[in-house]
C-alpha cells in the first residue's frame, strides 16, 4: 500500500510545525506505523535535534536530490523504534536546491516501504512552502490562538485551496485555557469560525515540550500524561483513520472546563 | 482605571478585540479590497443613488459581512427621512 504524505505547514514561523511532526513521527511509530519525516527547512535544519538524532545524520535531502547518495543512505534510522526515519536537511544550502518535482520524487521512492511520510513545511509562503505542498495527499495548518498566526494561517489555507491540494486541516497550538476563561484569548470555535476548516486537534501550551525539545526526546515518549502528549497521541490517532471525539480530551478542573469550548468532530 | 472600564463591563475582552479584528482583516485579506477602495465605493454608490433617490449620505456603511468561506459586500443606506406626504 502507499505511504500517505503528510505535510504540515503554518505561514507563520515558530508556531510549533517542527514539534508536532516530531511527536507524530514518534506516536504513529509506536502505533506500529512506519514512518519516514522529512525536515524541509532546508538551511535551518531542526527536525533532528527534536528527535535526538543530530549526531547520526550522514547525508541529506540535498545530497540525495544532487545524486550524492541514494535515498536509503539518508535515512537515519531512529534509535527506539526501528521503522521511524528522518530524512534530514541540508544546512548549509538554501531552498532553491529543493524543487516541487524534487519533493514529489522523493515521496514516491520513499511510498511503497513506509506508512505515512510527514513533511515538516518551512515558515512562510514562498518557494520552500511551495515544495513541501507538492507531494502532500493531505496538509495540516498550525496556528496559534493570537492574531498574527491566525491571518497568516488563513493565507496558507487560500493558497492550498488555489493549488487543489485541500481541504487542510487545523492544529491550534499553545492554548491556555485559563486566559481563554478570562476572555483574553481567542477560543477555539472563534479560530474555526474564522479559518472555516475542519480542526484535527488542539494542543495547550506544556512547558514539558521545551523540556522534551531539550532532551531530544518528543513529548509523547514520556508517560507522564501530559495533556500536550495526550493531544498529539491524539492527532496521531485521527491521522490513523480512527475517530476519536474531542471530548475524551475531558479532563475535571480547568482543561475540562476549556473542553467544553471545543466542539465535537 | 482599566479595572473598573472592565468591571462596568465597557471594555471588551481582547480575546473578542481580536476576533473582530481578524474578522474584518481577513476579509480584506481574501478579496484583496483594501479598506480605501471601500471607501472609494462608498463615495460613488452614495452619488448613483443619490441621482435617483433621496438618501441619508452620513449614514451609508458598506462593509464586509463573512459566513465560513462566503464574503460579502454589504451596502447599508438609509434613505432620507421626510414626513409623509411631505
Ligand atoms: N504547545 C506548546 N507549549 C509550549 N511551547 C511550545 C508548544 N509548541 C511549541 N512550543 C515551543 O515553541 C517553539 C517553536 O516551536 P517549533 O520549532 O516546533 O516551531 P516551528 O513552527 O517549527 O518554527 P519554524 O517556523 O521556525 O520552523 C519551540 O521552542 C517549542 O518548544
Ligand atoms: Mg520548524
Amino acid at each position: 500500500m502507499a505511504a500517505k504524505v503528510l505535510t504540515v505547514t503554518s505561514g507563520k514561523g515558530g508556531v510549533g510545525k517542527t514539534t508536532l511532526v516530531a511527536n507524530l513521527g514518534v506516536a504513529l511509530a509506536m502505533q506500529g506505523k512506519r514512518v519516514v519525516v522529512i525536515d524541509a527547512d532546508v538551511g535551518l535544519r531542526n527536525l533532528d535535534m527534536m528527535l535526538g538524532l543530530e549526531n547520526r545524520i550522514v547525508y541529506d535531502l540535498v545530497d540525495v536530490i544532487e545524486g550524492r547518495c541514494r535515498l536509503r543512505q539518508a535515512l537515519v534510522r531512529d534509535k527506539r523504534f526501528p521503522d521511524l526515519f528522518l530524512l534530514p536537511a541540508a544546512q548549509t544550502r538554501d531552498k532553491s536546491a529543493v524543487s516541487p518535482e524534487d519533493m514529489v520524487q522523493v515521496c514516491e521512492q520513499l511510498s511503497d516501504r513506509h506508512d505515512f511520510i510527514i513533511v515538516d513545511s518551512p515558515a512562510g509562503i514562498e518557494e520552500g512552502f511551495r515544495y513541501a505542498i507538492a507531494p502532500a495527499d493531505e496538509i495540516i495548518i498550525v496556528t496559534n490562538p493570537e492574531v498574527a498566526a491566525v491571518r497568516d494561517a488563513d493565507r496558507v489555507v487560500g493558497l492550498i485551496e488555489a493549488e487543489e491540494k485541500g481541504p487542510a486541516r487545523l492544529v491550534i497550538n499553545r492554548l491556555r485555557p485559563e486566559m481563554v476563561k478570562r476572555g483574553e484569548m481567542l477560543d477555539v470555535d472563534d479560530v474555526i469560525e474564522l479559518l472555516a476548516i475542519e480542526l484535527i486537534g488542539v494542543v495547550p501550551e506544556d512547558r514539558n515540550i521545551l523540556v522534551a525539545a531539550n532532551r531530544g526526546q518528543p513529548l509523547v515518549l514520556s508517560n507522564n500524561h501530559s495533556l500536550a502528549g495526550k493531544a498529539f497521541h491524539n492527532i496521531a490517532r485521527r491521522l490513523a483513520g480512527e475517530e476519536v471525539p474531542f471530548q475524551t480530551l475531558q479532563e475535571p478542573g480547568l482543561f475540562g472546563r476549556l473542553f467544553r469550548f471545543v466542539r465535537p468532530e | 482605571m482599566k479595572f473598573f472600564e472592565r468591571l462596568m463591563g465597557r471594555r471588551a475582552a481582547s480575546g473578542t478585540v481580536a476576533k473582530e479584528r481578524l474578522r474584518l482583516v481577513l476579509a480584506h485579506d481574501r478579496t484583496s479590497i483594501s479598506p480605501a477602495l471601500l471607501d472609494t465605493l462608498k463615495d460613488e454608490i452614495i452619488s448613483v443613488i443619490s441621482r435617483h433617490i433621496a438618501i441619508e449620505p452620513d449614514g451609508v456603511q458598506v462593509t464586509f459581512s463573512q459566513r465560513a468561506h462566503e464574503t460579502r459586500l454589504v451596502a447599508d443606506i438609509p434613505l432620507a427621512s421626510r414626513r409623509r406626504g411631505r
